[in-house]
């Protein structure tokens, strides 16, 4: 039962099953907003781990730097100030990147096979070298996560470190967590961890503090402890309910199969156009004449 | 299921585009159960101390080879030594962002001098940047040493030079640098705790 199990759960755009006798651990990464003090450096773990040098961008005005997710920024600090009660001001830092949902709609919705993966330990992961750049994964998001490269058209976000967990290590913004709010490991354990920091924060006043693993994507291996659970959408939008578009149902379900017999049609129809009618030649009395004109 | 007809249209031509595409071999079928090779399986670890500020963290340098004759190293990457017990493998931005430290094109690796008036910084020999600091320092301390106060005890101050010394660094090395400082009666004398 090894943490780093690589066994491919689901992949995208495959309709036979994947293997699946070996039971692995699910691995989980634990945000607990009460304790992040916004100092950017998982942001800063994860561009030098992943070899990624987004451009220098320009102040916004606010802390949020680079201000959203991109190609070469997988994860970003998100700011919100707020005022629940008059007079006490919160400063809510959110870590956003990735949810590695139990129920990736990006995986749903991708149509090429073998582009993005879930290894039975929770990752859901994309390999760019499969991929046709469609975009459909950004439709299918319901944390709109992905992003597409402008140099190179393929969809990139945060992999949960995939590399390095599946030696035994934790992902780089993990480690480097100077304060611990992020926290590394089996989802059983996160979820026990966070059940400490909610009686932690309760006791201090945060009545409805609790554990966000959103049901309506099947949970997730990303998980965030909230002072105001009852409220995440004050977390810089942090979906309520987030579930996985209809359109990739639709899509899914109806248009690919219809789309997909039409074309196969259009082939036989094209062969049976060949076999009766045959090539359109032109015959030589005809060339003679042009010839001749010219 | 909620679809607008504008979304009906929409994911009816775009499922049309996909199928298209990945039917004439915009899809490569080979789907392997791969993830990015980890990149230190076989680079050298080194222990070192962050250079920042007077917490000194623990860092881990990685180091492409294996220190064979032969081989140019190159650091490829940084992090927090989990075994140090300041850090404990964390590391805050500025010490997670080391490696970019180490490849700066404004990181100053030997003496330079600046002649006064000048512009120009020209490379010096370490031997030639001792041997300058050594001189001005005496010439200093010749001229404004304090042996004894106006109450005609001893005292044995400098106070027109102070001295700035690393923050990083192990107990042993601070111990020798207050050592030094001190017995030359130096009284301003600090380290760049905060950087």
């Amino acid at each position: 039962m090894a943490l780093q199990s690589l066994d491919i759960k689901a992949r995208s755009a495959t309709t036979t099953p994947s293997p699946s006798a070996r039971e692995t651990m699910e691995v989980a990464k634990l945000i607990d907003i009460s304790k992040c003090i916004g100092c950017k450096a998982c942001q800063v773990a994860c561009m030098e781990w992943n070899d990624l040098r987004d451009e220098v961008g320009t102040n916004v005005g606010v802390y949020d730097n680079p201000p959203n997710l991109t190609a070469e920024s997988w994860t970003v600090m998100r700011y919100s100030e707020v005022e629940l009660e008059a007079n006490k001001l919160e400063w809510l830092i959110r870590k956003d990147g990735c949810m590695h949902c139990a129920d990736p709609g990006c995986l749903k919705a991708c149509p090429a096979p073998g582009a993005i993966v879930q290894y039975s330990n929770g990752i859901v992961d994309f390999h760019q070298e499969h991929c046709i750049g469609c975009g459909y994964c950004i439709t299918g998001c319901p944390f709109d996560i992905p992003r597409i490269s402008k140099k190179d058209s393929k969809a990139y976000k945060c992999t949960l470190c995939s590399d390095r967990v599946a030696v035994g290590m934790e992902p780089a913004c993990v480690k480097t967590c100077p304060t611990g709010a992020i926290v590394f490991g089996t989802k059983d354990d996160m979820i026990h961890h966070a059940e400490g920091r909610i009686i932690d924060l309760k006791s201090r006043g945060y009545a409805n503090a609790g554990l966000y693993d959103p049901q309506g994507v099947g949970g997730t291996h990303v998980m965030y402890v909230l002072q105001h659970a009852d409220k995440p959408e004050i977390y810089n939008n942090l979906p309520k309910n987030p579930t996985i578009s209809p359109m990739v149902g639709l899509w899914k379900g109806i248009t690919k199969p219809l789309t997909s017999f039409a074309l196969g049609l259009l082939a036989v129809g094209t062969l049976f156009h060949y076999v009766i009618k045959g090539p359109n030649e032109v015959s030589k009395d005809i060339e003679k004449e042009f010839e001749n004109e010219s | 299921m909620q679809v607008t007809r504008r979304q009906f249209f929409k994911v009816c031509a775009g499922g049309l585009g996909a199928s298209s595409m990945a039917m004439l071999g915009f899809s490569p079928n080979d789907a392997l159960a791969e993830v990015r090779e980890f990149k230190l399986a076989r680079t050298t670890e080194t222990r070192n101390t962050c250079p920042y500020c007077s917490v000194g963290c623990g860092v881990l340098i990685y180091n492409l080879g294996d220190k064979a004759k032969n081989v140019h190293g190159k650091v490829i990457h940084i992090e927090g030594d989990p075994d140090h017990p300041v850090n404990r493998g964390t590391l805050c931005p500025k010490g997670a962002a080391l490696l970019d430290f180490v490849e700066s094109p404004n990181r100053l690796k030997y003496p330079e001098y600046r002649a006064a008036g000048s512009k120009e910084w020209t490379r010096i020999s370490w031997d030639d940047a001792f041997t300058r600091i050594a001189k001005l320092m005496k010439q200093d301390r010749d001229k404004n040493f304090i042996a004894k106060n106006k109450d005609g005890a001893t005292v044995n101050r400098w106070i027109s030079t102070g001295f700035l010394a690393a923050s990083a660094s192990s107990n042993e090395t601070g111990y020798l640098t207050q050592k030094v400082a001190r017995s030359l009666g130096l009284l301003a004398f600090d380290n760049q705790a905060r950087v």
